[in-house]
């Protein structure tokens, strides 16, 4: 049988039909663009949910459309929260920074013309979107969405309808779609770390990968290591609800004047699980942005990125604290304070490779010729609020300081900032850049300028606030504080109302980001092959890049990513895979 | 569009050795001009379409990173509801039949290991029936798990009659589950006639992996569960 195997090209002619070129395509840059798409969706929803919350806060009595008589009910409004997160956290950032980008310009970044498993990660982007149909299927079944937070603590989320309406059908649709989530996470993350690992060009040594690409490898298997325990503690949950275990259901729990028939079980044992999960999720969706900062700040400053190796090991010792400190999100649940001490000592020392990120990006920015061009603007965008809302985390780092803020507004700004906005300005620098790559056309600057600026000052107008509310000791998740003595002072209101208007004209200026993106995929100016004349190997082949993205012609690589105005050059910057006679460099 | 070029592989039966062969090792050369690219014609040559064969084994290490965390998350769960004061932990005596099974799959290591000597060898027809033998002890050990649920459940032991059966029924069907995925990788490589750029080398190497994996899984959970109930 030997004597007939050939071994055959990875990558095929390209499809010629629809379904097999557009649908069920293994060209990873078809399904990094349908993971876009998709996180696009998401957002879409995700931000009308948050524009009904808003709503509801500044003006508890409006009549909305769309609801029984007009009102919000607490329980609906806790759905929101619940779906917002969910949502924007699990089919937004950790959908568009790492599957859409990621697939879409990984392999291409280090040479390679595909995935290691193109047919995996066909499978790993429609097993995601079977997930997201059941998460939005959730609004539609009876009982409507769940009540549980993105973070579906037990016993709430596992005793069904007799714990709210939410949470009989809703939140089983809930568990199935996070569960098929992380299934798809994990088949995502073995393609990212095995082609980062085996199908790298010749010269592509780890240390001239771009940084974008390390992130994207860190994140993966910081995906790979922590959804299957995410997805161990779903089942868990999952045979609570529906086949009568108690690994989470305390005994004796009475609940609308009945006795639940459980023993034994910790909710505790639950956030565990969850957190430890959850707080690598954070730096899941936070460190492809700092991957995509780095890389757009060294372009648009025509510098290299100062300190490249201290970048790669901090983003390293980030994603490995990052294992290390999920107790910090359980201060307030009763655990011992040396536990306490610990993961808060531990979370502090994430304080030092975020600094050095953080100095080094200012360190790339210093004595370079800054352009601002819009990605540029988001880029440094994302530095703003990494630090804003960076600083506020090592407040709570401290359990004596979380006690008292942790269920407060505070949280809200704190984690709205860093790993809600911040990822987002990650996303749109992202877009920005690399829009004329992918459809072959320019976005349109001075829109794109506009939206950057109303976008900007409207986040900090809706969050910084925020943090001053939580201090005052106004609690998160509460549908309505009327009555609420303490809270009842017209400046409160005046501090939601003028969030809530914050939130209205920064949801509506997101408009005009999708009206430059489809605007532009058709009457865009042309797109060279390298409009912003930067270094990697993306740039090096035709926009849009062809089928196997090399033509036949796979690089060899020569030199580091950054090479920007490099001493004795031709050119103020050097591609990878350009040798040092053709970079006419003197050597 | 220009068509994709065919690259042609040395056409890899066999490993070299034992353990991945090329051992994971990054052909990467350090230095430009020392691998395949050539500073001669522009250095826009040297990679290719091709995957290379360790990148399977690659992907089968990630995978089973990945597997053993979502096993280790159950394991820590169970350690730590088996702990609980008040817990109502009532220690479960597993079948006896186990045992027999535990030997049936670890001797499917013993005869996945032969059928790899023979395929080194190039004895194709022992290959195939030492790889034959090593299905069979699976679809045993299969069902002899089965009949351990049925002896549970005729003793009127259910998922949810205590944790300490919940936990019994959930690493066992999450570990059959795995077996069996392990098992349709073992027939897919038995029915591999004209392998394209997987070779049967590779194939066998990366499924004898996993089923060693299984295995060894196999053994720690049934060791907890005797010793640790």
């Amino acid at each position: 049988m030997s004597s007939q195997a050939h071994a055959a090209p990875h990558v095929g002619a390209a499809p010629t039909g629809f379904v097999r070129k557009y649908i069920f395509s293994v060209d990873h840059k078809v399904i990094g663009i349908q993971y876009y798409l998709l996180a696009l969706t998401a957002v879409a929803v995700g931000i009308f949910l948050s524009v009904l919350m808003r709503l509801h806060l500044a003006w508890p009595t409006l009549h909305l459309p769309g609801f029984v008589g007009g009102l919000m009910t607490p329980e609906q409004y806790l759905s929101l929260v619940t779906m917002h997160g969910t949502i924007m956290i699990f089919f937004v950032l950790t959908t568009a920074p790492q599957s859409g980008f990621g697939n879409y310009f990984l392999p291409i970044q280090i040479g390679a013309p595909d995935m290691a498993f193109p047919v995996i990660n066909m499978m790993s982007f429609w097993v995601t979107f079977v997930a997201f149909v059941f998460m939005v299927g959730a609004f539609f079944v009876p009982g409507g969405a769940p009540l549980g937070g993105w973070t579906n603590y037990p016993p709430l989320s596992g005793l069904g309808e007799v714990t709210g309406p939410g949470e009989g059908m809703g939140e089983t649709f809930w568990l199935i779609s996070i569960s098929l989530f992380c299934l798809a996470s994990l088949m995502g993350a073995l393609n990212f770390i095995a082609t980062t690992i085996d199908l790298r060009a010749p010269g592509m040594s780890l240390m001239r990968m771009p940084l974008t690409v390390w992130a994207w490898l860190v994140t993966a298997i910081l995906g790979l290591l922590a959804f299957g325990v995410l997805l161990a503690a779903g089942i868990l949950l999952l045979l609570d609800r529906g086949a009568g275990t108690s690994f989470f259901i305390p005994a004796g729990l009475v609940v609308s004047d009945t006795v639940q028939n459980h023993s034994g079980g910790s909710p505790l044992l639950w956030q565990h699980l969850f957190w430890f999960f959850g707080h690598p999720e954070v730096y899941i969706a936070i460190l492809p942005g700092m991957g995509v900062a780095s890389h757009v700040l060294s372009t648009f400053s025509r510098k290299p990125v100062f300190g490249y190796k201290a970048m790669v090991y901090a983003l390293c010792g980030i994603g490995f604290l990052g294992f290390m400190v999920w107790g910090h999100h359980m201060f307030v649940s009763g655990m011992s304070p040396y536990s306490g001490l610990a993961f808060s000592f531990l979370t502090l020392a994430i304080g030092v490779p975020s600094a050095i990120k953080t100095f080094n990006w200012l360190g790339t920015l210093w004595g370079g010729r800054i352009q601002f061009t819009t990605p540029m603007l988001y880029a440094l965008g994302f530095v703003s609020l990494f630090v804003s809302g960076g600083l506020s985390g090592i407040f709570l780092a401290q359990p004596a300081v979380d006690l008292y803020l942790h269920d407060t507004y505070f949280v809200v700004a704190h984690f709205h900032l860093i790993m809600g906005v911040a990822a987002i300005f990650g996303i749109f620098s992202a877009t920005y850049f690399w829009f004329p790559k992918m459809f072959g056309r320019m976005m349109n600057d001075t829109l794109g300028r506009l939206h950057f600026w109303i976008t900007f000052i409207g986040v900090y107008c809706i969050f910084m606030p925020m943090h001053f509310i939580g201090i005052v000791g106004h609690p998160r998740r509460y549908a309505d504080s009327t009555g609420v003595n303490y809270l009842a002072t017209p400046l409160l209101h005046h501090v939601h109302v003028f969030m809530t208007v914050a939130a209205i004209v920064t949801a509506i200026a997101q408009l005009l980001f999708f009206f430059n993106f489809f605007w532009s995929l058709k009457f865009g100016a042309k797109a060279s092959q390298n409009p912003w004349l930067a270094t990697t190997l993306e740039w090096t082949i035709p926009s849009p890049p062809p089928h196997d993205n090399f033509g036949g012609n796979y690089p060899s690589v020569y030199r580091g990513p950054y090479e920007f105005s490099v001493p004795g050059a031709q050119d103020d910057f050097i591609p990878q895979n350009l040798t040092p006679a053709q970079a006419g460099q003197a050597r | 569009m220009p068509p994709a070029i065919v690259i042609p592989e040395e056409i890899e039966l066999i490993d070299s050795g034992s353990g991945g062969g090329n051992g994971g090792r990054i052909p990467v050369p350090r230095r430009p001009g020392d691998g395949g690219g050539n500073d001669d014609d522009g250095g826009l040559r040297g990679g290719s379409a091709a995957v290379p064969q360790r990148a399977y084994m690659t992907g089968m290490t990630v995978a089973l990173a990945g597997i053993l965390m979502f096993f280790m998350a159950l394991v820590s769960a169970y350690i730590v509801r088996k702990g609980f004061p008040n817990g109502g932990w009532q220690p479960l005596e597993p079948p006896r039949i186990l045992w027999l099974n535990t030997v049936l799959l670890l001797a499917s290591s013993a005869t996945i290991v032969m059928a790899r000597r023979k395929l080194e060898d190039r004895d194709d027809a022992g290959f195939r029936h030492w790889w034959r033998v090593t299905t069979a002890l699976g679809l045993l050990f299969l069902a002899g798990q089965l009949l351990a649920w049925r002896e549970l459940v005729h003793a009127g032991v259910y998922l949810s009659s205590n944790p300490s059966s919940s936990f019994f029924y959930l690493f066992t069907a999450a570990h059959g589950l795995h077996l069996l995925g392990g098992l349709i990788a073992l027939i897919a490589v038995d029915r591999m006639r004209h392998p394209r750029h997987l070779t049967l080398g590779t194939a066998s190497e990366v499924a004898a992996v996993y089923w060693h994996f299984m295995d060894g899984l196999w053994v720690f959970l049934f060791l907890l569960l005797i010793v640790g109930r």
